[in-house]
């Protein structure tokens, strides 16, 4: 699919309150960017800056510039590892400034600057080698010049540029203002692969220190001298209107300056958190019912289940699937079910904005500082040029902070009142109004003929739409493929997030459920909910065909060597097809997005008096291609193993009445440390394309648990989550 | 007026007596290091010691604290065998539980120098972390008890 340019403006007239970023769907020629003659003798004077990505000042330092947000992603050290190994810096020099929000700073994988989609070190990993290379050619050159000897004869190394002959050495920082002069080489030399000094390496982060001290400044963390706090009364079911709040009383407690009502709830201003808070429970809001008043959780799994009979949308046909499931020798039919997960980031939703006399800045924890900016420009209605984004470290981002609408809650606030407001939202709000991981209902029907080979394959399924509130233009003909991907990808999709399984004959239907519940990428998108379909269902077909679940899949991947591969590690390394002890379960798994392959195995015990499942073991093997910082891959596959554990055995939001019920950590619950498994990562050494890995890890955990449980206990469960009541009315089935 | 006594330095600040000491901390002595996590004392996020112990500064009024010494992530000294076991094992990723997750855990070490499995599993079970860094917490720990011991500190 090629690029769909929206006008921003009118998609944010339409969904302000919502969100105006656009996403992934096209492909831009990556190159690093050079900076133009007039930027460039501004900075001469003072520093060497060949392009946008770093600057070498006469005190030695070298300031990487990284587009990209940090949100324990390790993105603020493996950028900067690209640079200083191709500029041949010293890690030492290294310092590192949250890029502006800029067009210049778009990620070539995503043709715009977010940081989702697992794609900031395979997005700028050419385009940031370029620029280093760029810098060291330069310096090379600035040697060489002040030493009246062949470039050849100079090399650079660890900050410093050498004449090979003389053993004269010059530091970057003597070099700076001298190659400063010089022209900027279009197509420098990369450095051979085996000359890598960091990338490849297990760097330390250079983010932690200060998290580890408590200074690192968060959204929540900033504030300026005169700064208001905000609040909002947030309506309590969707589509809900006040039909009363008492301002009089509100603007009564000590503090409160103002009280705004607007589209999104009705917002109090103080001068502190303790008095917005006070001031909002004095507005006292009577609200109508809303929209769906009859909503709630039976509500949506009937209709999203129901839904599945109604015709949809074909999204792929291949083969003659009909004729191939008439001739099948066993034919299996399944229905599963995922429900709406939250994403819960430890920091809240919050926005600093200060809005003034031509003049709008904004210090946000968002995941999209360019979309920060559009909607920001457009609710102070100031030209883009003089609005300000500020990104401060993110308190975890899972997608969540993608969506810009804390934003536009504090650039709204602080345009009314004319100072500078930090807009809280409590737990509650933060549960209650996010847009979650979707619901969505499949149906599968297969038929695999008598040498136990898959020959036929229908999949339907329905799910609310992911790009709605993202890109709206791509939903084309009904079909939304950010809701499909694991199963189905946009026809030219840098991601790859397809299905890998060799099916001759294969048709995937698609419906848009007309749910009123906002729905946003949630780490993995619908990666993790399909994979869980598709890999519990493989199961059920191996165990259809009388086959053992690896060598079933292994089957039906010969054309797929990079998965093919990952499964042979994972069952290499997790001892697969050895006895495991008496009453554990043992299930195996694999999912490849976001061009990275990703297989798991899990062992558990499922308490056949409760329901309860414990899982002992999960070893991962993943092919990301190169590696860039391996100590960062294993904490990342670490923690998406976890969250993805979380929302498989624990996660369902709750709703009643037309709106969310689920409130907090004591209603909604996550994983604990005693739930937390022993986890053993193998990254399976790849000269593959690269491919990212903050999400891979995610997808292959719930089907992995589904089929293990299925191994203990012989109950095949197609709904999440996996808690102990479902296992044991399983069990008892 | 309330007084506070913070990090052996003596505050006093012009609050409501029944504002949570998590805000008092973060909004009036700009110690922000001490995070908002949940506000019902669930996530742990906003950890700090009173008077030795664990705490959950979220849920409690400022007008309890009056007189007890309170220690927020500032306070514990940059070479505590727990920051810079936090550091050698990388554990933190987005970082924002991790204060919290670490005054937990210099408050058990302080009770006691060796924990056990258990006594870690009982100490750190409700403290929440989104990014998943508990495998890490783990290792974290052993370190800082290894640490601790060859210093003959803690």
């Amino acid at each position: 699919m090629k690029s769909h340019p929206i006008s921003r403006r009118a998609f944010l007239k339409g969904s302000l309150a919502a969100t105006g970023l656009t996403i992934a769907v096209s492909v831009t020629p990556s190159g690093y960017r050079l900076l133009n003659a007039s930027e460039r003798k501004e900075e001469a004077l003072s520093a060497f800056k060949p392009n946008i990505w770093f600057e070498i000042r006469p005190d030695n330092k070298v300031t990487v510039t990284v587009a990209s947000v940090e949100m324990g992603q390790g993105v603020h050290t493996a950028l900067p590892m690209i640079i200083a190994d191709e500029l041949e810096a010293d890690w030492k020099q290294i310092k590192v400034r949250q890029g502006p929000a800029g067009a210049e700073y778009k990620n070539p994988v995503l043709d715009d600057q977010l940081t989702v989609a697992s794609a900031s070190v395979r997005g700028y990993y050419g385009p940031l080698r370029k620029a280093g290379a760029a810098g060291r050619a330069m310096l090379i050159k600035a040697a060489a010049e002040t030493w009246k000897v062949p470039e050849e004869d100079c090399k650079a190394e660890k900050g410093t540029v050498q004449h090979k002959k003389s053993g004269r050495k010059l530091t970057y920082g003597q070099l700076c203002l001298k190659a400063a002069k010089l022209e900027v080489p279009k197509d420098p030399p990369l450095k051979k692969e085996s000359e890598f000094r960091y990338v490849g390496k297990p760097m330390p982060r250079l983010d932690i220190p200060k998290k580890v001290s408590g200074a690192a400044t968060f959204g929540l963390d900033f504030s300026l001298p005169d700064m208001q706090f905000a609040v909002f009364a947030r309506p309590p079911a969707y589509g809900a209107k006040p039909i009363s709040f008492d301002e009089k009383a509100a603007e009564g407690v000590k503090g409160v300056r103002k009280v705004i009502p607007t589209p999104q709830g009705i917002a109090v201003c103080a001068s502190s958190l303790d008095s917005a808070l006070k001031g909002r429970d004095a507005l006292n809001v009577k609200w109508d019912k809303g929209t769906h008043p009859q909503l709630d959780n039976e509500f949506i799994e009937k209709s999203l289940i129901a839904d599945l009979d109604k015709p949809g949308s074909k999204v792929i046909e291949k083969g003659d699937p009909k004729k191939a499931l008439g001739e099948a020798r066993k034919k299996i039919e399944a229905t599963y079910f995922v429900p709406y997960v939250a994403h819960a980031t430890m920091e809240p939703m919050n926005c600093t904005a200060h809005v003034r006399e031509g003049r709008c800045d904004v210090w946000a924890p968002t995941q999209g500082p360019l979309t920060a900016k559009f909607v920001a420009s457009d609710v102070s209605g100031l030209p883009l040029q003089k609005v300000n984004i500020h990104t401060t470290f993110l308190g975890c981002g899972l997608g969540r902070r993608a969506r810009p609408d804390f934003i536009v809650d504090a650039v709204l606030v602080s345009k009314v009142v004319g100072k500078p407001v930090k807009v809280i939202w409590t737990r509650e709000e933060d549960i209650k109004y996010d847009a979650f991981r979707a619901a969505m209902s499949h149906r599968i029907e297969a038929g695999i003929d008598d040498q136990g080979r898959l020959i036929g394959w229908f999949h339907k399924v329905v799910s609310p739409s992911i790009m709605k509130d993202i890109a709206p233009q791509a939903v084309v003909g009904g079909v939304d493929f950010m809701s499909l991907w694991g199963l189905a990808d946009f026809p030219d999709s840098p991601h790859e997030n397809r299905i890998m399984y060799d099916i001759p004959n294969f048709y995937v239907e698609f419906l848009l459920s007309d749910l009123p519940i906002p729905v946003a990428p949630w780490r993995s998108v619908q990666n993790g909910p399909n994979a869980f379909v598709i890999e519990s269902f493989i199961d059920e077909l191996a165990h259809a065909a009388g086959k053992d679940p690896l060598e079933f899949r292994l089957q039906h991947l010969r054309n797929n060597m990079r998965a093919y591969r990952v499964l042979e590690t994972v069952a290499k390394k997790a001892d697969w097809g050895k006895p495991i002890p008496k009453g554990q379960g043992r299930g195996i798994a694999q999912h490849s997005c976001f061009g990275s392959y990703v297989a798991q195995v899990v062992d558990l015990s499922v308490n056949e008096k409760d329901g309860k499942v414990k899982v002992h073991r999960v070893v991962v093997a993943a092919d990301c291609g190169p590696v860039v910082n391996p100590d960062t891959i294993k904490a990342q596959v670490d923690g998406a193993v976890t969250i993805a554990l979380s929302s498989a055995l624990k996660e369902e939001v709750k709703f009643s009445n037309g709106g969310v019920k689920s409130a907090n950590f004591d209603d909604y619950s996550v994983i604990k440390m005693s739930e937390v498994p022993e986890i053993e990562v193998h990254i399976v050494e790849s000269k593959e394309k690269m491919g990212g890995i903050g999400e891979p890890g995610v997808p292959p955990m719930a089907p992995a648990v589904g089929n293990a449980i299925f191994n203990a206990t012989g109950a095949r469960i197609r709904r999440l989550p996996f808690t102990p009541e479902r296992v044991l009315s399983a069990i008892k089935k | 007026m309330i007084s506070l006594n913070v990090n052996g330095k003596n505050y006093r600040v012009d609050v409501p007596d029944d504002v949570p000491l998590l805000w008092v901390l973060r909004d009036y002595l700009k110690l922000t290091g001490t995070k908002y996590g949940c506000g019902i004392g669930e996530c742990g996020s906003c950890t700090v010691h009173i008077n030795g112990k664990a705490e959950r500064s979220c849920v409690i009024p400022i007008k309890e604290v009056r007189g007890k010494k309170i220690i927020t992530i500032e306070g514990l000294p940059e070479n505590h065998p727990v920051k810079r076991a936090w550091i050698k094992e990388q554990v933190p990723q987005c970082g924002y539980c991790q204060p919290g997750v670490m005054m937990q855990v210099a408050a058990l070490l302080s009770e006691i120098r060796k924990p056990d499995a258990e006594r870690i599993i009982n100490a750190m079970d409700n403290m929440i972390c989104r990014c998943g860094t508990h495998t890490r917490i783990k290792k974290g720990i052993k370190t800082a008890v290894q640490i601790a011991r060859k210093e003959g500190r803690v």
